[in-house]
């Protein structure tokens, strides 16, 4: 093992150099001889273990894997990654932070950080180096990464959220593209239903399909869970108003998507049983990858759009967004921001993207230029994800409330049950803030 | 060498300590400390820490402090965990009667003497073997709302025009999963009521059939009363297994749909570790137990009364 300094950062990154130029990436920043380094010294003999999100694009692992093997091959680090299930990751990052045992980085989902911060070391020198080598984070990522001025996480990006549809169906409904804004986007689903080819979007407890379509759409209508003092707000017209629009677009899914968990929607859709919903870029990806000659043929009639913006007049996404963390039980602590820094550098974060046909989105500025946007216009609308994101627990802030509203799925129960039927939009949302002052009165 | 010197040896080697280790009580404690020492470290400690958790507001990453009965104050104002509580009710009393009532007449086919009766029992067991997550993935496939093979054989008979929405409401959800546990249960009761069934002496139905005992008769009158102390430890094992399940809920269903199918244990499980929330986790767990007491007392002091197992009527 060695210390990576200035030189050998220069050395190493000379084989990339091409690929990070070539691909545009950094033309707009300082010359190389003046960019921000970051000499962390990683300790000698370290080993870490990392926990990160299992896969949903193959290419997502495989080059994360490859780049791991780089990051050992260049510093004598070895590294041993796991994979956990989505579901299951959150709990595993909570019982490591709890017990103060277990893998020396995770790479958790949304306000894991804002769960444990006394857990976490202060990982601001990575935090302070990125967003001066790489044209700056958003701003919902400073949310996620900060707290009292320190950065506790560092984001690694979001896997997104997209209206994904079929693009000889839409034709069929007479539209030309999806709708960009709320009327049409019902008008086009209620369309496509007439003509056989319902919708359909997750309404079980499903941790990243249902949070993320649901919050989008009372958010677009001026709801929100909590203001900015964190006072629970959710019981209010512009929430009743978003409940009345879910019950109408409901109406045209394929029957049983109040059970539908993560996976469900894209089983559905890839079957051809659905013909628009709101997903990742995985359902392209699996078809443009199928070895199956159907599945493989829908690639080219699937079609891409942003989110509509509501009434509200701003984007209001919602996106899985994963942090990295390390543990302070870590034995070594410089190798394990070391390892988050080099897999954010564009030597290894490019590729990596480019693998994974995008399907996590940057938290980094200058990333917006990255090759995988433009190589195929299906996956432009994935781009500025975090740029467009609110955050969990919007317009508050982030910690355990946030966190323990959105695991008991209070929004995502509230929609379902007023889309459904099931309750009023009214007694919807009266539940709602019940539900969510429990958390929020502590 | 005489036998007195034998039995009274002048210097005995350990003088108080074998005097000490001759004592019975001491003796008793002794050979019971392994075991103590294993339930203290594995059974008491958790209870107890989980009971104590539920009294405070530990959340992930921070110990708590004490707080009394504030979480059970919360939760008895939370419709959502009643929800849970009246879910897991109907879950164990469905799933362990349905449980019982196949059980025991796959047991009665079992206890005849069939071909291949070594292998049919054998397969008879594989639903209790196959681990619980497979199997609740399978059926999570076979009650998915587009893919379900039983919507899809019965849409190639004929004999509905749409998919069947097993999980998509409330009760079509409960029912789903009850069978589900039903199918992985059933092995478990048949196989241990068969055991006992195979410890009646046949004797007993020829004396009956002699007084004229019709096969119901003999059945509620010898076989039931027999029987009732393996019913008793396997009813309880198995309201306790269902009350308590977990794994089933969380691979089909996740408690959905809107918390339809969350039992305590889910909910305990959701609430404590993806929403942080230790001390209310905890909480939802201790509830658990009055209701796991109660089963237990059921099953030992209404099912074991002596003048059942004699044949007698109730006091």
């Amino acid at each position: 093992m060695k210390d990576l300094t200035r030189r050998d950062s220069l050395k190493l990154g000379a084989a990339s150099l091409a690929a990070g130029v070539g691909l545009g990436i950094g033309r707009e920043m300082p010359a190389r001889a003046q960019e921000p380094m970051l000499d962390l010294k990683p300790e000698k003999d370290a080993s870490l273990r990392v926990l990160r999100p299992a896969k949903f694009v193959a290419g997502d692992e495989k080059l994360w894997l490859e780049n791991t093997a780089k990051y050992t091959q260049q510093t004598g680090i070895k590294v041993k990654v796991e994979s956990q299930s989505w579901e299951d990751l959150r709990p595993k990052a909570a019982v490591a932070a709890n017990v103060g045992k277990g893998p020396d980085i995770v790479y958790g989902f949304y306000d894991d950080a804002h769960q444990y911060p006394d857990k976490l070391i202060d990982v601001s020198e990575v935090g302070n180096y990125l967003d001066k080598k790489y044209g700056g984070w958003y701003d919902v990522c400073r949310r996620f990464g900060m707290r009292d001025g320190k950065w506790i996480a560092i984001p690694l990006g979001a896997a997104g959220a997209r209206i994904v549809y079929r693009i000889s169906h839409l034709k069929e409904a007479g539209f030309d593209a999806w709708p960009s804004d709320f009327d049409g986007m019902l008008k086009a689903s209620q369309g496509l239903a007439a003509k056989g080819h319902p919708g359909g979007l997750a309404l079980g407890n499903a941790v990243g399909d249902a949070n993320t379509w649901c919050h989008w759409l009372v958010w677009s209508f001026g709801g929100r869970m909590v203001d900015e003092k964190d006072q629970v707000v959710i019981n209010s017209p512009e929430t009743i108003k978003a409940l009345e629009y879910a019950k109408e677009l409901y109406k045209s899914f394929a029957p049983g998507t109040l059970s539908w968990l993560d996976p469900s929607n894209n089983k559905a859709f890839l079957d051809g049983q659905i013909s628009w919903t709101i997903n990742g870029i995985s359902i392209y990806y699996t078809s443009k990858n199928s070895k199956d000659e159907k599945i493989k043929a829908m690639a080219d009639d699937i079609g891409h759009a942003i989110l509509p913006i509501g009434p509200v007049g701003h984007p209001t996404e919602l996106h899985l967004t994963v942090p990295a963390m390390v543990f302070a039980y870590t034995k070594y602590p410089n190798a394990a921001k070391d390892y988050i820094r080099f897999m954010l550098e564009k030597e290894q974060y490019v590729p990596w993207q480019e693998a994974s046909i995008g399907y996590f989105s940057q938290p980094l500025r200058a990333y917006e230029k990255s090759p995988v946007w433009t190589s195929d216009p299906k996956h432009t609308p994935y781009r500025d994800l975090m740029a467009n994101m609110l955050w969990p627990g919007y317009a508050g802030s982030l910690g355990y409330a946030s966190a323990g509203v959105m695991a008991d799925f209070v929004m995502v129960n509230m929609v379902a049950q007023a889309a459904s039927g099931a309750k009023s939009p009214q007694d919807a949302a009266a539940e709602a803030q019940k539900r969510a002052e429990r958390y929020y009165k502590l | 060498m005489t036998a007195d010197k034998i039995s009274r040896p002048e210097h005995p080697p350990f003088g108080a300590m074998a005097e000490l280790l001759n004592h019975r009580a001491v003796l008793s404690v002794l050979f019971m400390l392994p075991a103590a020492s294993i339930l203290l470290l594995f059974l008491t400690y958790p209870l107890g820490l989980g009971i104590w958790m539920g009294f405070t507001d530990a959340r992930v990453g921070r110990p708590g402090i004490f707080i009394g009965l504030e979480n059970y104050f919360s939760l008895f104002d939370d419709d959502v965990f009643w929800l849970a509580v009246f879910n897991t009710l109907v879950y164990t009393i469905v799933a362990t009667v349905a449980k019982f009532g196949l059980g025991m007449w796959l047991a009665l086919l079992l206890n005849h003497s069939l071909p291949f009766k070594a292998f049919i029992r054998a397969i008879v067991l594989l639903p209790y073997i196959v681990p619980t997550v497979l199997s609740a993935i399978a059926f999570w496939w076979i009650y998915d709302p587009q893919f379900s093979i039983i919507s899809w054989s019965l849409h190639r008979l004929g004999l509905i025009d749409t998919y069947i929405d097993f999980l998509g409401t409330p009760w079509n959800a409960r029912w789903s999963v009850i069978i589900a546990n039903v199918w992985r249960g059933i092995p478990f009761v048949a196989i241990c009521l068969l055991a006992g069934l195979q410890t009646i002496s046949p004797s007993l139905y020829e004396a009956a059939a002699l007084d004229g005992a019709t096969q119901w008769q003999r059945f509620r009158y010898v076989t039931v009363p027999l029987l009732m102390p393996i019913l008793a430890v396997v009813l309880t094992f198995s309201v306790l297994f269902t009350f308590t399940d977990f794994q089933l809920i969380y691979a089909i269903t996740r408690g959905g749909p809107l918390n339809s199918t969350h039992l305590m244990a889910t909910l305990a499980f959701q609430r404590a570790i993806p929403g942080g929330d230790l001390g209310q986790g905890a909480a939802i767990s201790t509830a658990m137990v009055p209701f796991l007491i109660a089963a237990t007392l059921f099953s030992y002091y209404g099912l074991q009364r002596r003048q059942w197992q004699q044949g007698g009527a109730d006091e």
